[in-house]
């Protein structure tokens, strides 16, 4: 079990290196660079700037030294000093920026998950034991439903919603008094308050994939030989469900994990953007037009990092729930 | 005591139905039995005859949609109560009373029938918990027990191992001792040594007969073989489609049966039991013939280092039929596959001679000659379903070595035409998809597929494994009238005893990738030379209730060590 777990941590380094090298030449794929963004925005305020200062600045930045070298010094400060380099919009460190949102970003990804989880899955029970039935069709219409449904649009509704009709706060994390507050009972009941709606708004556009899943994975164990043989020991139908085609059908659901948190965290992304919630989401949008390259690209590192350690997570949970990948 | 106080269960004019868009399908039609305590009644009949229904109706754990329609299950108890199995809703609290406490199930298949990610102990130890509320380390110790009376070796580290770490007579034996869990007293066994070798089948069977004694409980045995029947029944039911054709005890099932199908029944078995008058007829090979194909030394190790062939010797005459037999792991499919070179084994020659006369290596051959030589070199697959595309047509199937040989219109059509009827298959059947036809038809279709390029052999690996005893030996007659008229050879493997006797001329045993013994059919059955044949041969269950002798088997004990 510990040699299989350190395996797939040793694969786990080759993965993180090709993302942190991807993500280093998507940000510089657009033509030119932070300078030139700053350039055309002084420009268009009608300001000018000398040819000299440019060239003076983007030789401070390191912008004038060829791509590679630009990685390397970006990636060797990561791995030896936890230096993420500098953010040239904001004129501080990476680290200093994202540390409080990423972790806010985590949270609302579990949160979401999570959510999901615990929606999808009696739903998915209940659509496969009652297949072709109306609670199947209505399940399966309102999933599919929300799945095409942008996530720009859902956010927008429910905020429109919630403040128009039930005159809630709508947009951020916490209420105006708590946002700088440090924590306590009041602040996380506040943020109860406010979290649980992006976390409905990002979930329900998982929610089809996985509904489908679980319908699709009981439905093959519900016809298994084994469930008969646990019927023939005299187990109510109810506890034999749960006890085991469920507990069967939910092994691949557990595998689902490596590829729904990272749509969770896309979605994250765009509906944090439209509810201006303080995770990484509006920062990594406003990094990018703003081509301030090391921010950007240390979201996108941090981001794919944590999908990473999430596909490790659900690898290790199958392996603990499934003695057959255990033992073999 | 009277005859009643005997009688546990009553099965009477018992209906099951399942609902289809035609109209109702009546599974079961009709059936009635009784079932003594210490007795063993078997039910025999072929696929789809209802006898699992009728099985799984009593406990009704029937698959939906079907449901029972008519009939009476009378449970007798000890104290005197009776009650109405049929009567009970399916899934309310009293079916589930009986269920696993009074009458108790075992299945076909052990595997899938057991739950792979539940540790058996805790599998056997479930129906403790529902039925009595037995708390956990009495359980245990209760498992242990049940464990030791299926003769698993180690219980204590057995209890908490995975259905997937044991082997499949192992497997059967678990399911035999979660059965036994509650003290039933009725053991339903559906099919139960099946999927298992001849030896574990006759171990299972012994097992099976020792608790039955100890306990004395009624089993209901299914089954579609009639040696196993011969071996353990009181008393025989024969069911063909949903309807009982016979009842009696199983003398008079063998020696005198009434009804014209137990008749037909009987006799397809009786057939397989000697060598096909066919065969009989035909003069012997010379003995100086030159070698078909002869193989030298051949092995092949799997890279998870198991040596599936070890060192493997045979040859081939032309027109002959040699026959590989041998238990499931023998190597004997591998091997198989190894002469069309669908493994690549490691060392040894695979000598082919074409039909010019010269001699070509199959194992070193390269890829043009290895075409030429797959054409003349063909194979049958066990799994009829499987090895047919479900999106062609029969025709195209037929077809398909033919076009790739560069045949086309209206020649390719007139020789599959001719190839389905050569195999006994109407030619106007040709755009019909293999889901049309039944299992033994499947079969025909591969075998036509096998001969289309008149090929010179052809490997035919447990090519009537899956077909009904009836259909059997009507396939192997035309394997072997097929043969006469082509001048085939066939390398036939089977880990079935009667069906080599039936149709080989030489037969070959395999054990653990090793040839043990190979010689003229006849000799090796009536008088095997190595031990672990004789222990093959003395583990295949006998179609002759007068001379039961699997419990007397002769055991080969170096195949224990493992």
């Amino acid at each position: 079990m510990l040699r299989y777990i350190a395996k797939r941590m040793v694969f786990a380094i080759p993965t993180l290196f090709a993302v942190s090298i991807v993500a280093f030449i998507i940000i510089q794929l657009p033509p030119g660079d932070y300078l030139t963004t700053l350039m055309a925005d002084w420009a268009s305020q009608g300001g000018a700037v000398e040819a000299g200062t440019v060239a003076a600045m983007r030789e401070r930045y390191g912008l004038d030294q060829p791509i590679y070298f630009q990685y390397y010094k970006w990636i060797a400060g990561i791995l030896t000093r936890g230096d993420f380099g500098i953010s040239f919009d904001f004129g501080k460190p990476v680290t200093e920026l994202i540390w409080n949102r990423l972790g806010f970003s985590l949270l609302l990804s579990v949160l979401t998950l999570c959510f999901v989880w615990a929606i999808a899955i009696p739903i998915g029970i209940l659509s496969a034991v009652r297949q072709y039935s109306i609670s199947d069709y209505t399940a399966t219409f309102l999933a599919f439903f929300f799945l095409a449904v942008p996530d720009f649009l859902m956010a927008l509704s429910a905020m429109y919603v919630m403040s128009a009709w039930f005159g809630q706060s709508v947009g951020g994390l916490f209420s105006a008094e708590y946002v700088d507050a440090p924590w306590s009972l009041g602040k996380l009941i506040d943020f109860a308050q406010h979290v649980w709606l992006p976390v409905v708004v990002i979930g329900l556009g998982s929610l089809a994939a996985l509904v489908r899943i679980m319908r699709a994975n009981l439905l093959d164990e519900l016809s298994k030989p084994y469930v008969t043989t646990a019927r023939a020991k005299g187990m109510s139908e109810f506890e034999l469900l749960l006890r085991y085609p469920v507990r069967l059908a939910l092994n691949p659901l557990i595998s689902t994990i490596g590829w729904i948190l990272p749509a969770v965290i896309s979605g994250e992304i765009i509906v944090s953007v439209v509810m201006s919630l303080p995770t990484t989401g509006p920062l990594l949008l406003r990094s990018l037009l703003a081509q301030d390259m090391y921010l950007a690209g240390s979201l996108i590192l941090l981001i794919s990092v944590l999908t990473i350690i999430g596909t490790l997570i659900s690898d290790i949970l199958l392996a603990i729930t499934d003695p057959r990948i255990r033992l073999q | 005591m009277t005859m009643t106080n005997d009688t546990i269960l009553e099965v009477r004019d018992l209906k099951t139905v399942f609902p289809t868009r035609t109209g109702l399908f009546k599974a079961v039609d009709g059936v009635s039995f009784e079932l003594k305590r210490g007795k063993t009644l078997c039910v025999v009949g072929e696929s789809g005859s209802g006898k699992s229904v009728t099985a799984r109706s009593i406990l009704q754990i029937v698959d939906r949609p079907g449901r029972i329609e008519g009939g009476s299950v009378l449970l007798t108890r000890a104290d005197g109560s009776t009650t109405d199995l049929a009567k009970l809703e399916p899934r309310g609290r009293e079916i589930r009373d009986v269920r696993g406490k009074e009458i108790a199930m075992i299945f076909q298949e052990p595997m899938s029938s057991l739950s792979p990610v539940h540790r058996i102990g805790t599998q056997i130890g479930e129906s403790l918990r529902i039925h009595f509320g037995t708390p956990k380390h009495e359980q245990r110790e209760r498992v242990l027990e049940l464990l030791r009376q299926v003769e698993i070796a180690h219980p204590e580290t057995a209890i908490d191992r995975y259905t997937f770490e044991f082997s499949g007579g192992m497997r059967q034996r678990v399911m035999i001792a979660m059965a036994l869990a509650c003290n039933p007293s009725v053991l339903i066994a559906d099919e139960p040594t099946t999927a298992l070798d001849v030896t574990t089948q006759a171990e299972i069977l012994d097992l099976i007969k020792k608790l039955q004694q100890n306990h004395g409980m009624a089993v209901l045995f299914i089954t579609h073989d009639m040696g196993v029947v011969a071996e353990i029944a009181d008393e025989v039911l024969v069911m063909y489609r949903g309807k009982v054709m016979e009842r009696g005890p199983v003398e008079q099932i063998f020696h005198a049966p009434q009804d014209a199908y137990t008749h037909r029944l009987i006799d397809s078995v009786v057939r397989l039991e000697k060598k096909a008058e066919l065969r009989l007829a035909r003069p012997a090979i010379p003995a100086g013939t030159a070698p078909l194909l002869d193989v030298q030394n051949l092995s092949l190790t799997f890279p998870s280092g198991l040596k599936a062939v070890d060192d493997v010797s045979l040859t081939v005459r032309p027109g002959e039929t040699l026959g590989i037999v041998g238990e499931s792991g023998s190597g004997k499919t591998t091997m198989g596959r190894c002469l069309l070179r669908i493994y690549d084994p490691q060392a040894g020659t695979i000598n082919y001679r074409r039909p010019d006369g010269h001699m070509v290596d199959i194992r070193t051959a390269d890829k043009g000659a290895l075409k030429k030589i797959r054409s003349e070199v063909r194979m049958i697959f066990q799994d009829p379903v499987g090895s047919l595309s479900p999106r062609k047509t029969v025709g195209q199937i037929i077809a398909e070595p033919l076009k790739i040989a560069g045949m086309k219109g209206r020649e390719l059509n007139d020789r599959v035409a001719d190839l389905m009827q050569q195999v006994g298959l109407e030619p106007a059947w040709r755009e019909r998809y293999p889901h049309a036809f039944s299992g033994g038809q499947r079969q025909r279709i591969g075998l036509a597929r096998a001969i289309a390029l008149k090929p010179r052999l052809i490997v035919a690996d447990e090519a009537t494994s899956a077909l009904d005893v009836s259909l059997r030996s009507q396939m192997l007659d035309l394997m072997m009238k097929l043969q006469d008229e082509l001048g085939l050879s066939y390398v036939f493997i089977s880990h079935d005893m009667s069906v080599i006797r039936y149709m080989c001329d030489r037969v070959a045993v395999m054990y653990r990738g090793k040839i043990v013994e190979v010689g003229e059919t006849d000799q090796v059955v009536n008088d095997p030379a190595h031990d672990y044949t004789r222990a093959l041969l003395s583990a295949i269950p006998h179609p002759d209730p007068h001379n039961r002798r699997i419990h007397n088997r002769f055991r080969y004990e170096a195949g224990r060590t493992a």
